[in-house]
């Protein structure tokens, strides 16, 4: 049995996020925590977010969270969720800038509204994720899978071979980052029915 | 390619039961909310609105277990609409696993409610309800009303400016209902959705009046709505959500198209 932590940093409604994970794992522990020390023993690491980028990192240096999740992304399997897929990143537009984990190399910006394509922002609803390089998460998962999206920035990382997944919203942008062990996902798993259960399974059982 | 538009089966919920005529030929239990719910997955709903017309205040708890069972069941994104009028009270759905919930009576009592909602859980969480009629003034103009209550209640606000407004203080989506169309099974007011789709970039959800399925065409292509909202076509069975979206694709609509 492993320990699933799923890191509550205050930012955001985690209930569908523990209810999905549960589901999928039923026979692991899946903790909710602030705590660093259960942070460092789990086995496994979820980190949802929602909300805005300035007050996600507040929160985090608040609980003192930034070395657990630093470390842990070093260690352990660890997937980043929405919010928390773009704190993992250098530095983020919102909020007039905002300097991030840096724990992977990159910005977060805002979609531009667009004049030709009048998109929306928030980019929300359904979208396809176009698989770019095979990952053990892209288990049973075909290509242009949809998947369930709410945000209004998107990570721009620098090393492009870490891209695994790509969403087009007025222009392609990086929906979904694979480094080490390190899984980072735009839309949520959480919401997308039987295709993002599986993927989160994939990363569960991995 | 882009994000494609929405299908959302809208659920009345009353004391924790689905009421109002819900009777699908292979369902056990057509009034407990997480088979309807279930149900609507598997057919490929891409969201589900549950509304509370419980009338009794003091029944807030059944809707959270309603939701709570629903949201441990279903994965989907799930709003929930019906008598919110506090932060506590959205809290207390979102812990039980709403992702969004509706706002309607309660903005127009006191419109800061949805920018302090919209701070505090974020706007994307937040669905402000327009619940419209159709005026026509002296000089023929046509405009339309905000009702409150179920379209009992005029409030003398102007639905449009209110749209306005309420992407202003932050609401995330807008969910437009015209009072003339409800229950008329003759389509949405497509002017109405329109006119608030010119003047407002958060993603509009029309609902009103669904009749058969080139209404809900209709409702996105000329009304310019992002998703559609549906009541009775579906509870009747008259068509399953995966029909309504093979006729859309048909019609050139991008849908998200499942084969669970």
């Amino acid at each position: 049995m492993n320990t699933i932590a799923i890191i509550d940093y205050g930012m955001s409604n985690l209930s569908s996020v523990v209810k999905a994970v549960k589901y999928v794992a039923p026979n692991d522990n899946v903790i909710v925590t602030a705590n660093s020390d259960e942070i460092n023993d789990a086995d496994k690491i979820i980190f949802p977010g929602q909300g805005a980028a300035k007050k996600c990192m507040q929160s985090i240096y608040d609980q003192n969270l930034d070395q657990a999740i630093k470390k842990s992304s070093k260690e352990k399997p660890f997937l980043g969720i929405c919010m928390g897929m773009q704190v993992l990143m250098d530095y983020s537009d919102e909020n007039k800038g905002t300097n991030c984990l840096g724990i992977i190399q990159g910005k977060v910006k805002k979609f531009k509204k667009n004049i030709n394509t009048r998109i929306k922002i928030p980019h929300m609803g359904w979208n396809k994720i176009i698989i770019k390089k095979d990952h053990p998460v892209w288990h049973k998962i075909e290509n242009e899978s949809y998947f369930y999206f709410v945000h209004s920035y998107f990570t721009n990382p620098v090393e492009k071979s870490s891209v695994i997944g790509e969403t087009n919203y007025g222009h392609i942008f990086s929906s979904v980052i694979a480094k080490d062990n390190i899984v980072a996902i735009q839309g949520h798993p959480e919401k997308s029915s039987s295709i993002g259960l599986q993927f989160l399974k994939n990363f569960i059982r991995n | 390619m882009t994000v494609t538009k929405r299908i959302i089966p809208c659920l009345d919920v009353d004391n924790g039961r689905v009421v109002k005529g819900v009777k699908f030929v292979d369902i056990k239990d057509a009034g407990n909310p997480v088979e309807v719910a279930k149900r609507y997955n598997d057919q490929g709903a891409d969201e589900i609105t549950f509304l509370d017309i419980t009338a009794s205040s003091n029944n807030r708890k059944t809707i959270l277990s309603v939701v709570e069972e629903v949201a441990s069941q279903v994965f989907i994104p799930l709003t929930v609409g019906g008598g919110i009028s506090s932060i506590k009270d959205i809290r207390a759905l979102l812990n039980s696993g709403a992702d969004k919930i509706t706002i309607n009576t309660a903005a127009i009592k006191n419109p800061q409610l949805i920018a302090d909602a919209s701070d505090a859980v974020g706007n994307q969480c937040i669905v402000v309800a327009i619940d419209a009629k159709r005026k026509i003034n002296k000089f023929n103009e046509l405009s339309w009303e905000i009702y409150t209550h179920g379209g009992r209640n005029p409030t003398g606000i102007d639905a449009i400016q209110w749209a306005i407004d309420m992407e202003q203080k932050g609401a995330g989506e807008l969910l437009v209902t015209s009072m003339d169309k409800d229950g008329t099974k003759q389509g949405f007011d497509l002017e109405l959705m329109k006119a608030i789709n010119d003047k407002v970039d958060i993603p509009i959800i029309a609902s009103g009046g669904v009749g058969n399925l080139e209404d809900l065409y209709n409702g996105i292509e000329i009304g310019k709505a992002d998703a559609v909202l549906a009541a009775s076509i579906f509870h009747f069975g008259t068509y399953t959500v995966n029909e309504a979206k093979e006729y859309l694709v048909n019609r050139g609509i991008n849908m998200r198209v499942t084969y669970d």
